[in-house]
């Protein structure tokens, strides 16, 4: 795999389109979790069980089937590669759960992988839908076409009283999980994230970042879902994430305008001194190359930055993980390997970039 | 510092989850991610997934037991006949094993659902096209039941009679459909 052949790739892919509030929202998704209704839930069932229900999957969701939602390729994790499996993992096509424990787990994904099926894992399947920007109105539409597909073929787990029955009982009802995950440097660097997020917990909402210390989670990039699957409609769940990630989304372009307004200069020098970092550095670990990539797309949101397009900041902020790296690589590398690797990868990808826009 | 989960190498990763305003820190080397599988911020395995971090923070445990003890039957002897999950079992992994575990532990489930679902116990969102093809018809029937009475009320009895009979072929209708969903 060459990085140019990487970059020609990812423009088919979902995550290189601008949806609505791009700048903030990187990407809206929505995961139904589905069980069939002759089979025992994957917290007890054998593998004989485990092979069945993948068999009827490939037979009912196979390619032969597919023509009501276009086509999906199905790829089963015993028959890949670790580092493929890795890679599916840090692309949020699958998850750490399915790709390391499941029993005969597979999954479904369509071309631009804004669809991906997992099989097997805590349910018998979930199904995956990922957009560009806030969205999740549209996901859901997605997700459901797909949801009302598989339940032509194959009978669910459904029940008038509970809804969709599931293995896990914070699952059961909907068995929607929508989430969004968002970029908010203002809120962080303005110390206004200590407060927005036990209020957003206060509404029954999850907030979760990624490997950071507290709430200035690395790359200050959090994701904000649903806690609750029962007794709200799927439409209800949606509509009050939105209305929530929209006030966020207020409150984050109002906090970089003041910082605009009050430390232009302070905020001026870390985004150039990031920029620097990234296309001078030798070895650069996963957290600061984290860090930079956040301070550089911020630069690009507001207007400092003009040669690089804000979808490779995107880009690296997938290329960078230990599995792309290795994949890039061509087979596993040491800690150390992979920080010289990324800091390697980083400065051809911004010579890239600016190629391009030369 | 050191990995808490091996207690041997350096920990390299770095997360903070935080849920219901709890901050959770977790600090892991490499290796041990790489076996827990938590590398970025989806759903982790085993210890790390979000939902048993949430059975944690909710305290769904001493719930269940609850639960138990305000039921009068030993619910901790009730087996799920087709998966032949025990009450018991069920409380210490906090997952069902079947669809039929639902109906198997029904007495004991509201208080556990409403802990976990703020309050509510039963599901008001989508009903699924095919299965629930009996489901629309019956709700449509309620409704048109409802309607033929306000009807009979207002002795419009000429268009009472034309529901009535819409109402006795939604009737059939179900019945078919009922047929139909038990050989799939
Ligand atoms: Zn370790
Ligand atoms: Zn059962």
């Amino acid at each position: 795999m060459t990085l140019d052949h990487f970059a020609q790739n990812a423009k088919s892919s979902w995550w290189n389109e601008a949806g609505p509030d791009a700048d903030i929202v990187r990407s809206s998704r929505i995961r139904l979790a589905r069980n069939f209704r002759d089979f025992r839930f994957p917290t007890i069932y054998n593998k004989e069980e485990a092979n069945k229900v993948m068999e009827l999957v490939k037979e009912k969701l196979g390619k032969q089937n597919t023509d009501a939602v276009g086509n999906l390729d199905i790829f089963e994790l015993e028959k890949l590669e670790s580092l493929e499996r890795q890679v599916l993992v840090e692309k949020h096509l699958i998850s750490p759960n399915l790709a390391e424990d499941s029993l005969y787990g597979a999954c479904l994904l369509s071309e631009n992988e804004d669809i991906s099926i997992m099989v097997n894992e805590e349910e018998h399947i979930r199904i995956q839908c990922m957009v560009s920007g806030l969205q999740l109105t549209e996901a859901l539409d997605l997700a459901n076409k797909y949801d009302d597909w598989v339940e032509q073929q194959i009978d669910y787990a459904y029940d008038e009283e509970r809804g969709y029955l599931t293995s896990c009982p914070t699952n059961v009802g909907t068995g929607l999980r929508a989430s969004v995950m968002m970029h908010l440097p203002g809120l962080v660097l303005t110390r206004q994230i200590n407060q927005i997020i036990p209020a957003i917990n206060q509404l029954g909402l999850v907030v979760r970042g990624i490997y950071g210390e507290g709430s200035s989670a690395v790359g200050n990039i959090f994701q904000i879902s649903n806690q609750i699957t029962l007794g709200k409609s799927e439409r209800d769940i949606v509509e009050d994430l939105t209305s929530v990630v929209q006030q966020i989304i207020a409150q984050e372009r109002s906090a970089r305008e003041a910082l605009v307004k009050t430390s232009h200069i302070q905020l001026e020098d870390r985004v150039y001194r990031s920029l620097g970092v990234l296309l001078n550095a030798r070895i650069i670990e996963s957290k600061e190359a984290a860090t930079c990539i956040s301070d550089v797309s911020l630069g690009i949101d507001l207007g400092y930055i003009k040669n690089i397009e804000k979808s490779v900041m995107n880009e690296l902020m997938i290329l960078t993980q230990p599995g792309f790296l290795q994949k890039y690589a061509g087979g596993p590398l040491q800690p150390y390997e992979r920080d010289v690797r990324r800091a390697s990868l980083i400065r051809e990808r911004l010579d890239l970039a600016q190629i391009e826009n030369s | 510092m050191v990995c808490q989960e091996c207690n041997q190498r350096p920990a390299t990763l770095h997360f903070t989850k935080i849920i219901n305003g709890e901050k959770k820190e977790i600090h892991i080397c490499d290796k041990c991610a790489n076996e827990k599988g938590d590398l970025f911020m989806q759903n982790g395995s085993n210890g790390f997934s979000i939902n048993n971090l949430l059975a944690g923070l909710l305290n769904i445990e001493p719930f269940l037991q609850q639960a138990k003890a305000s039921t009068l039957t030993h619910v901790d002897e009730l087996k799920c006949k087709n998966c032949h999950l025990t009450f018991k079992e069920f409380v210490h992994v906090g997952k069902f094993g079947c669809a039929t575990c639902y109906e198997t532990f029904k007495d004991s489930l509201d208080p556990i659902l409403k802990r976990v679902h703020g309050g509510n116990t039963a599901h008001v969102g989508k009903i699924p096209e095919r299965l629930g093809e009996s489901i629309h018809l019956r709700k449509q029937i309620k409704d048109l039941k409802s309607e033929l009475r306000a009807l009979i009320d207002q002795e419009e009895f000429e268009q009472a009679a034309l529901m009535r009979d819409q109402i006795r072929s939604l009737e059939k209708e179900d019945i078919a459909a009922k047929e139909r969903g038990n050989q799939p």
